[in-house]
């Protein structure tokens, strides 16, 4: 392979229903600081049905020089096959240094098929990305083994990518008068490897709430105790006009969905304000809220890991502050 | 229906706690478990046993003491285990280990392969994807829920971010599982007395058909650069108190924060 073909950063501008997702604005936003420093050119990929062609100027406007447009019936909707496809013929065209996709099931499922295809390698849920001095890829994500942090590289293939969060990076400012190029392709299926027909595709009205867009979050985790315990930390919520996520050990246990769960599983959440209650702070946790402007925690244990990164800590029982702060509140609002 | 599972033996990341002091993290008696989206996939594969009949061989790839995990999945119901073990395959990243993987189902036969959607150790969900794509299968991933028209096709429902997606797929083909999917059984007594009597076969990189460059740290096209421990960031004012100061001290930096 000779390495020295392969320019410019490229990321994969995910879209769903014709939206483009915030993911993308995102990555463009660091594609923007890696192409500085490597002195190249972004790219935005974009496919879809014909309706996301008009959606290709915001991706400029986001920072792409360049977005490559394939719009067809077999891209519409995403299945692996058709994107895999896709994208392989625009990495033999174009051959890109480096992309950059969003860690959502879409990218999860992409990355890894297409990481495959193309013989290189992938580094999932990065938390930091920045280019070497010998112009490589420095991937750096959490990896188990506590508050260890792992900087991965990929020497000798091409391209180099990765997959990073949903609200990990931050998008540059939207600036309507960016000028870029935008250039449609055709891909050339082969049809006969399309084996996953899709029946339907059904959107849950519960899953509505998003967590990673709230300025106040109270967390509730394993020292919250009983149903009773949640119950009350949701009233408190309600008073602070705040959202209620959770740790995995209460979304383990069926408390709450999910969609609400903070870490590395769950969802990474930068609020304005992240009280966490009765949470001790497992690494895949704090991997998904360490970014958060002001963090308060209140935990029984002084010796808790979350302690180390909250800008105010209170050793007690939530059990009997969560109430008692609900108390205070409501005779302050009155 | 011949159904293959990829299984793999995590430490119980829940128990891990780290070091007050150092920061370090304690290893010692972190128990280690079967993966739990693996166990969704296992128990999935033991309902189209118990359903059609389907034979279920469970493979892992790891260290000697990975033997565990074939054995509490014979307990479970499972046909036949394989152990993928090497010192050629150690270092591996996730490509290097779909290569390993890979390498071994092709040595089956199979109409499923069913990986679980992603391990707790590493979080990245993609050796199963990996494995599909070396193998030519058509894949599906995140799912929920599976239904066998006892013929040639499966109806399946996966997770998406906002909701779910209902796809047809024909075999052979995979499928990544969420834990989530079922609830997995448990272990029967007589399965876990037969257990041990179940031969385990063991697997070299000799016995696979995988050009040796693929394998292990040779073979992994990502390496570590350097490990390093996060930067405590400068630590907070921590307040030992009664809840009435708690409290107290709580609203005031509410206000602070023009929260309230």
């Amino acid at each position: 392979m000779n390495k020295s073909e392969y320019k410019n950063v490229f990321v994969f501008a995910e879209q769903r229903n014709g939206e483009i997702q915030g993911v993308a604005f995102e990555l463009l936003g660091k594609a923007r600081d890696l192409a500085k420093d490597l002195q190249e050119e972004v790219y935005a990929i974009l496919l879809g049905g014909k309706d996301v062609e008009t959606k290709a100027q915001s991706l400029i406007a986001y920072g792409a020089d360049k977005v490559i447009v394939a719009t067809c019936e077999h891209l519409q909707e995403y299945t692996t096959e058709a994107y895999a496809q896709a994208i392989t013929q625009i990495v033999t065209d174009y051959k890109p240094s480096i992309i950059l996709l969003g860690a959502t099931v879409i990218g999860r499922d992409l990355g890894p098929r297409l990481s495959a295809r193309l013989t290189t390698g992938l580094t999932a849920d990065c938390t930091r990305l920045e280019i070497s001095e010998e112009k490589e890829l420095l991937m750096t994500r959490p990896a188990f083994g506590g508050n260890l942090m792992a900087t991965i590289v990929c020497s000798d293939h091409r391209p180099q990518m990765s997959t990073v969060r949903p609200g990990v990076m931050k998008s540059m400012e939207k600036d309507e008068t960016r000028q870029g190029v935008i250039e449609k392709i055709k891909i050339n299926f082969d049809e006969s490897k399309f084996k996953v027909k899709i029946i339907e595709t059904v959107k849950e009205q519960t899953s509505m709430v998003d967590i990673t867009e709230a300025k106040v979050l109270l967390c509730g985790g394993r020292g919250i105790g009983t149903d009773q315990g949640f119950e009350n930390l949701k009233d408190l919520a309600q008073l602070m006009n705040a959202e209620v996520a959770a740790s995995r050990a209460i979304v383990d246990a069926g408390l709450i969905g999910h969609e609400r769960q903070v870490g590395q599983t769950g969802k990474t959440v930068r609020p304005d304000l992240y009280i966490g209650f009765g949470i001790s702070g497992a690494i895949q946790h704090m991997a998904g809220m360490e970014e958060s402007e002001f963090i308060v925690a209140i935990n029984k244990d002084r010796y808790a890991p979350i302690m180390q990164i909250a800008d105010l800590g209170i050793v007690g029982d939530v059990k009997q502050i969560i109430p008692a702060l609900s108390q205070r509140l409501k005779s302050i609002k009155k | 229906m011949k159904i293959v599972v990829c299984i793999k033996q995590v430490p119980d990341t829940t128990e891990v706690k780290l070091d007050p002091v150092t920061g370090t993290l304690i290893r010692e008696g972190v128990p280690s478990i079967m993966n739990p989206d693996d166990k969704g996939g296992l128990e999935l594969a033991l309902e189209l046993k118990d359903k059609y009949n389907a034979e279920v061989t469970v493979i892992t790839m790891g260290p000697m003491q990975a033997e565990a995990v074939l054995r509490e999945a014979f307990a479970m119901g499972a046909d036949k285990a394989i152990l993928l073990t090497d010192r050629k395959f150690a270092g591996a990243d996730t490509l290097a280990t779909s290569n390993a993987l890979a390498g071994a189902i092709r040595t089956l036969e199979y109409d499923l392969v069913i990986t679980g959607r992603q391990a707790i150790d590493g979080d990245t969900a993609q050796v199963g994807p990996q494995i599909a794509e070396h193998l030519d299968l058509p894949q599906v991933s995140y799912l929920q829920n599976l239904k066998y028209d006892g013929k040639k096709t499966f109806t399946i429902k996966k997770a998406t971010e906002d909701g779910y997606q209902v796809v047809e797929v024909d075999s052979p083909c995979l499928v990544t599982v969420l834990a989530t999917a079922n609830e997995a059984r448990y272990m029967t007594v007589r399965g876990i007395v037969e257990a041990f009597d179940k031969p385990v076969e063991v697997m070299g990189a000799d016995k696979i058909d995988v050009d040796e460059s693929k394998l292990g740290l040779k073979g992994s096209p990502t390496k570590v650069k350097k490990a390093f421990t996060k930067g405590v960031k400068s630590a907070g004012q921590v307040y030992e108190v009664d809840t009435e100061e708690a409290v107290g001290i709580i609203i005031s930096k509410l206000k602070e924060k023009f929260i309230i």
